[in-house]
């Protein structure tokens, strides 16, 4: 499991056998690919962050009776009263007969052919051979179907269940359909008993609805709320408490430097996931919480040590350099010196680890969320999104494929613009890159 | 061209090629496991692998024949009276080490079983025999027990009440005969390999390398080989993901595969036959009954009643044929007396209806005296399935009756534990028949029952499920349960949601395969391997 | 140096007890033990259940016996695999896991170093770009997806030949070990050439390398001898943690290659809440690491002499 612990990890130099001063110099060129991810990175926080303003559906809205679609136009569907069946005709059937079809329902009927007490019942895509699936087996000479009905054209295929001969066949395409008390859930219809229209208006979905009949857009948009949310904030603090926490280790040195280094090599040497997972449970989740925070205090208490690593390395060697000594010399304070001399020197190195931590935490919340251990419903994150759409991976892989792309998309650019801030950083540090 | 090339590298690189799923002239069969049995010891296992590979290496007293019908295993005649049982060995059965199974053998098992230091999970299910609870308590001695050996080869059981399923129990696995040398030689090391275990059933456990492989081969000392037309079960795979087990179907190489939803249209568009049979099992949201929560209230319950569809859920979500919508505390494959027990006895059915709901929910506020609900918690299991219906409650609450519901998804032993405690106001859970009677459900939500974790207490209740315990009579056994059928629609200690249904594929030259609840699935005994 | 090592492993032994003493009391703070059961469980039972594995104790005094018997190299029964015994389990499945992270490994440090090498050579140009994009691309897409494609991959590959080239899944034979290896390895490899590419081209531009060439060392010798040996070095260092993360980290490949490794036991002990392989798994794993960090810390010192081991790593 820890595969993903390990390609999710950040780029990290080794730590340095000497640490680079950096001497800053103005050479500030970007390269186009580096232009190229920011400008992605900045797009997914924008569609995050402004997309539910102008695609304004509830991500957590329901559609049962539009169950994993592909993109699909608003459309008028019939209302059925989803639990009174129509009654069987008194005339007998001469074949196999459709009474009614939409995707509520499709109702079926037929003859007795003697000398068969068994039947069983396929349906099947019309435009794909076989008999498909079997949907039933009984000695009635009905059937009420109303699997997971779609928009388009089956095939109803009966044989006798004992000899498996084939005794009929019938093609039939469901017209759109909902349910009374779906129409009334979801506010289409007036709560009340009594005549009610026959048709109402089923929104759009540009991408299509997941295996609940949520709207995929707007799903999109709310996971990458959480993702990046996790994804930016999880290293801020991890990055920011390390630093700070390997910055005055460094700088102070002595009992307290022993002290964090130990416990640095402590917190590193915990297997990563359990603990996530452990810690994760421990904590668990209250009532009404997302589980995020859980999460993001989880991965604040194990990932700290790496930046906490760097950054003292770095102050470390920056303590020894002549500028160093010759302002404390000249009696700059500490906290001073910290702040004018040691900060700007280590900026850019943080600069480069946050943008190698992103994707690893976005990584983290998504296998995470991937095992269910993420973030609690009605919340989503792409991970949790990834998780629900790879049981349907091969017959609908646009459940999996959008979230799992998103998360791509995301790590690649924030790793993108990591090598090229490293790259800049590497310039101006002389070239004495790792 | 190209390919080819690219073929006769990959060809150089794979140095074995691995058994074939069936194999007519090997008379064997490769199947892929989920997990691997963490105990083979038949006084000690609990789960569905143990259940399935001791099926076929052990044989109780009564077996299952290929109708799913009771067949004489170890036994050759029995009695069955309200006041206990008779069974008569047969000469032949033998053990794997060629001597005689003998009625002993049975008595130093169920013993074994019931003593207090075993632990066994399983003991209750010895308890309809005289003694037995007492002894599993530590307060008899274990030679307490009603079970004698009247001689080698007849046995005698004494009930603690009636119990005209007992035929039944003796097929299932705790109720198999342990040698006691063998026992007492291996200690704790019994059933922890394959070379510290007896057989005598009709295969024997040729192979068990841990986490990968297990081998059955043809016991030659079964009284009835000759009869087996499998000489071999192999399974070199142990892997849970349903995805893996399909991938191993379609490359030829295991000869039987369960689906899940996601699978299901994929194999359906490969044109492979999809099968399914009724695992048994009921699930249901179950209620709180701990003083203080809104749950033990009636008409919340009801309200929750008139919301939830169990057809919709089925139909919409769930989305597998088979699994059916439940409308009673009995799934559709509970006996009755002489057909099933729901053709029998009809169960109820509430129409789904959001004024009536609506209305419900009032008079619960009402009644609770509170001005608005609090948000309640929903404990969930992690699997996806479970987390798609917690989802789709946790809307249908909300839209429908404007509450909160608040999903706790927790791994399965903290459910377990969470559930125990009662920390929790509605929970998904779910159960499946230890024996084949119908009181493996009626009893769960009797006052007294540990596993009523909902502390349901309805003297009602109660009364229906003591009538039908001891009583012997069957017509006056089902129509107490009707009573607690309807009982259950009307108070709502539970809500079904739905009959689970496993849906797999199976290699069409394999045949005679027996999928069922009781007596370890799947059965291979009967199976052939058409040429 | 041999005081040096002394004190990596004494520090190590420290790592090892903080690992156990943070694992046991995480793993007691969950709720439920590993006895809680599907069915309901008389108190009697449970009793005998408890005294049987000790945890009818105090947590001190489980504690103590814990420490107790992990010095002496036992840690005790697993719960859910009952007649078993957990060093059993360890001994019996971890070389499994290791021989299917060192192949990973393997797969990982050739092919990474190879493409660093390359993407350093022609730095810039297309294959530069090309190699390093697959890189990124390779550590952008969720291992979890990877491992069922590649599984796909291989249904289909089997069925277009007619014949069965590559097992789909199990373990035993040297074909088995090809895929999930090389999916296991990916990451790694990823990682690796991207080390590999920013030490070489450190190497290019170094003092040494110009001299060399300017006395006429070229080609094959230039490549082997002086830029390899001391490009490697960077990724050297890197392998203490990748070893770690192969040999510990296939739980996804070993669920759907159905390899019987010691990941698998390990996820599955955190679900079942098996205190004692929890407890087995973690400190091993622990020792393991620690042990591999020294040995990388002594094989860093003997490639590069200019690192002077008293220092420590500071």
């Amino acid at each position: 499991m820890a595969i993903p612990v390990f390609r999710f990890a950040p780029w990290q130099p080794p730590e340095p056998v000497q640490a680079s001063v950096q001497q800053p110099s103005a050479q500030w060129r970007p390269s186009l690919s580096l232009i190229a991810a920011g400008t992605v990175a900045l797009a997914m926080l924008l569609l995050v962050a402004l997309g539910p303003l102008l695609w304004q559906q509830d991500p957590s809205q329901q559609w049962l009776s539009q169950i994993s679609r592909g993109p699909t136009p608003a459309l008028a569907a019939r209302v059925v009263d989803g639990e009174r069946a129509a009654r069987l005709p008194i005339s007998p059937a001469r074949r196999l007969e459709v009474l009614e079809s939409n995707t509520e329902r499709v109702q079926l009927r037929w003859p007795a052919p003697s000398g068969v007490t068994r039947y069983r019942l396929y349906r099947a895509d019309a435009r794909q051979p076989g008999r498909g699936l079997p949907l039933w087996q009984g000695r009635e000479l009905s059937y009420e179907d109303r699997l997971q009905l779609r928009r388009k054209l089956y095939r109803y295929t009966l044989v006798d269940a004992d000899s498996g001969l084939l005794l009929f066949a019938t093609e039939t395409r469901p017209e759109p359909a909902i349910s009374v008390f779906e129409a009334q859930l979801q506010g289409l219809l007036a709560v009340a008993d009594g005549p009610h229209p026959n048709y109402v208006m089923l929104p759009a979905h540009p991408l299509g609805t997941d295996a609940l009949g949520r709207d995929l857009l707007a799903r999109l948009m709310a996971g990458g709320r959480s993702s990046l949310f996790v994804g930016i904030v999880a290293p801020l603090l991890f990055i920011g408490f390390g630093s700070l926490f390997g910055g005055l280790a460094g700088y102070i040195g002595g009992g307290f430097d022993q002290f964090a280094m130990r416990l640095a090599d402590f917190v590193v040497a915990l297997p990563f996931l359990l603990f996530m997972i452990l810690l994760r449970i421990v904590f668990g989740i209250g009532p009404g919480e997302n589980g995020i925070m859980p999460l993001i205090v989880a991965m604040l208490l194990l990932s700290w040590p790496s930046s906490a690593r760097l950054i003292r390395g770095q102050v470390l060697a920056l303590r020894s350099q002549p500028f160093i000594d010759s302002a404390r010399l000249s009696g700059v304070g500490t906290p001073r010196i910290l702040w004018r001399h040691i900060l700007p020197n280590v900026l850019p190195i943080l600069l480069v680890a946050f943008s190698f931590a992103i994707p690893q935490a976005i990584f983290t919340e998504a296998f995470l969320s991937f095992i269910g251990m993420g973030v609690s419903p009605p919340s989503t994150s792409w991970g949790a999104m990834c998780n629900d759409g790879i049981k349907t991976l091969l017959s609908q892989p646009r459940q999996l494929l959008w979230p799992a792309a998103m998360i791509s998309i995301a790590v690649l650019a924030f790793n993108i613009l990591g090598d090229g801030l490293r790259d800049l950083t590497d310039r101006r540090g002389g070239g004495q890159g790792h | 061209m190209l390919q080819s090339v690219f073929v006769a590298i990959l060809g150089a690189l794979a140095v074995t090629a691995q058994a074939a799923a069936v194999d007519a002239q090997a008379r064997s069969i490769s199947l892929a496991l989920a997990t691997e049995p963490p105990t083979l010891h038949s006084a000690r296992a609990t789960d569905t692998i143990a259940s399935f590979v001791l099926a076929h290496i052990m044989e109780g007293l009564l077996r299952y024949d290929a109708s799913g019908e009771l067949q004489g295993g170890v036994a050759e005649r029995w009695q069955l009276s309200e006041q206990g049982a008779r069974f008569w060995l047969r000469d032949g059965a033998r053990w794997s080490d060629g001597r005689a199974v003998t009625a002993d053998d049975f008595v130093f098992a169920w013993q074994y079983a019931l003593r207090p230091d075993t632990a066994s999970q399983y003991a209750f299910i010895f308890y309809p025999i005289k003694n037995a609870q007492l002894v599993n308590e530590g307060k008899l001695p274990p030679t307490a027990l009603g079970v004698k050996a009247v001689s080698a080869r007849e046995l005698v059981v004494e009930f603690e009440q009636p119990c005209p399923y007992f035929l039944s129990l003796t097929a299932f696995m705790s109720y198999m005969p342990l040698r006691r040398d063998a026992v007492e030689q291996w200690g704790r090391r019994y059933a922890a390999d394959a070379d510290t275990l007896l057989f005598n059933g009709p295969f024997v456990l040729d192979k068990w390398v841990h986490g990968a492989e297990l081998l059955l081969r043809k016991n030659s000392r079964y009284w009835d080989a000759a009869s087996l037309r499998i000489e071999q079960i192999h399974m070199p795979y142990i892997t849970a993901d349903p995805g893996a087990q399909f991938n191993l179907f379609r490359d030829g190489q295991i000869a039987l595969a369960n689906l899940d939803t996601g699978l299901l249209d994929e194999a359906v568009k490969r044109g492979y036959e999809i099968r399914h049979f009724h695992s048994g099992s009921l699930f249901f949201l179950e209620f709180n009954f701990r003083p203080g929560r809104i749950t033990a209230n009636r008409s919340f319950r009801k309200a929750v009643q008139y919301v939830l569809n169990p057809d919709a859920l089925v139909n919409k979500i769930i989305g597998l044929p088979g699994v059916l919508p439940a409308y009673s505390l009995f799934p559709v494959t509970v006996r009755g007396h002489q057909k099933p027990f729901r053709e029998e006895y009809p169960a109820l059915r509430i129409e789904q209806n959001l004024s009536v709901a609506r209305r419900y929910l009032e008079r619960a506020r009402r009644e609770l005296g509170l001005e608005t609900f609090p948000p309640l918690m929903l404990l969930a299991g992690d699997s996806p399935r479970a987390l798609q219906e917690a989802e789709y409650y946790q809307y249908l609450f909300k839209r429908g009756l404007g509450l909160d519901l608040r999903i706790d998804q927790q791994v399965f032993k903290q459910r377990l534990e969470k559930m125990r405690r009662g920390d929790f106001d509605i929970a998904a859970a779910a159960w499946g028949p230890d024996y084949d009677d119908i009181m493996t459900f009626a009893d769960l939500f009797a006052s007294w029952n540990d596993n009523n974790r909902g502390r349901y207490n309805n003297p009602e209740y109660d009364r229906l499920v003591k009538l039908a315990q001891r009583s012997g009579d069957p017509l006056r056994r089902f129509s107490a349960m009707a009573r607690l059928q309807d009982l259950v629609a009307d108070d709502v200690p539970i809500l079904p949601t739905y009959e689970n249904a496993m849906l797999y594929v199976q290699h069409p030259k394999l045949k005679g395969v027996r999928r069922s609840v009781f007596g370890g699935d799947p059965n291979f005994r009967d199976a052939w391997i058409e040429p | 140096m041999l005081s040096f090592i002394v004190r990596r492993l004494l520090s190590g032994v420290l790592t090892i007890w903080f690992i156990a003493t943070a694992t046991f009391f995480a793993m007691h703070a969950v709720p439920g033990d590993p006895l809680t059961q599907d069915k309901a469980m008389s108190p009697a039972v449970r009793a005998q259940l408890e005294a049987r594995y000790g945890l009818d104790k105090p947590l001190g005094e489980q504690y103590q016996l814990f420490l107790g018997n992990m010095l002496r190299g036992d840690f005790g029964i697993s719960f859910t695999q009952e007649n078993r015994r957990v060093n059993d389990i360890i001994r019996e499945h971890f070389p499994v896991s290791a021989v299917l992270g060192l192949a990973a490994l393997a797969i990982a440090l050739v092919g990474g170093v190879a493409a660093g090498s390359v993407a350093a050579h022609f730095r810039n140009r297309w294959p530069d770009r090309v190699v390093m994009f697959a890189v990124i691309a390779a550590i952008s897409v969720p291992g979890f997806v990877i491992a069922g494609l590649a599984q796909m991959v291989i249904v289909q590959l089997n069925q277009l030949a007619g014949t069965t080239l590559l097992p789909v899944a199990g373990w035993g034979s040297a074909s088995h070990i090809w895929v999930p290896a090389l999916v296991l390895g990916l990451g790694t490899m990823a990682y690796l050439s991207r080390l590999g590419r920013a030490s070489m081209l450190e190497v290019l531009s170094s003092d040494y390398i110009l001299a060399a060439r300017s006395r006429g060392i070229s080609g094959g010798r230039l490549f082997w001898r002086h830029q390899l040996r001391n490009a490697v070095l960077p990724v050297v260092t890197e392998l203490g943690p990748s070893i770690a993360a192969v040999t510990t980290g296939g739980f996804v490949v070993e669920l759907i290659f159905a390899i019987p490794g010691l990941g698998r036991y390990f996820v599955q002990a955190v679900q079942q809440l098996d205190y004692t392989v929890i407890m087995g798994t973690t400190v091993f794993y622990g020792a393991f690491l620690v042990l591999v960090v020294v040995l990388v810390d002594i094989s860093y010192g003997l490639i590069d002499p200019r690192i002077r081991l008293t220092q420590g790593r500071g």
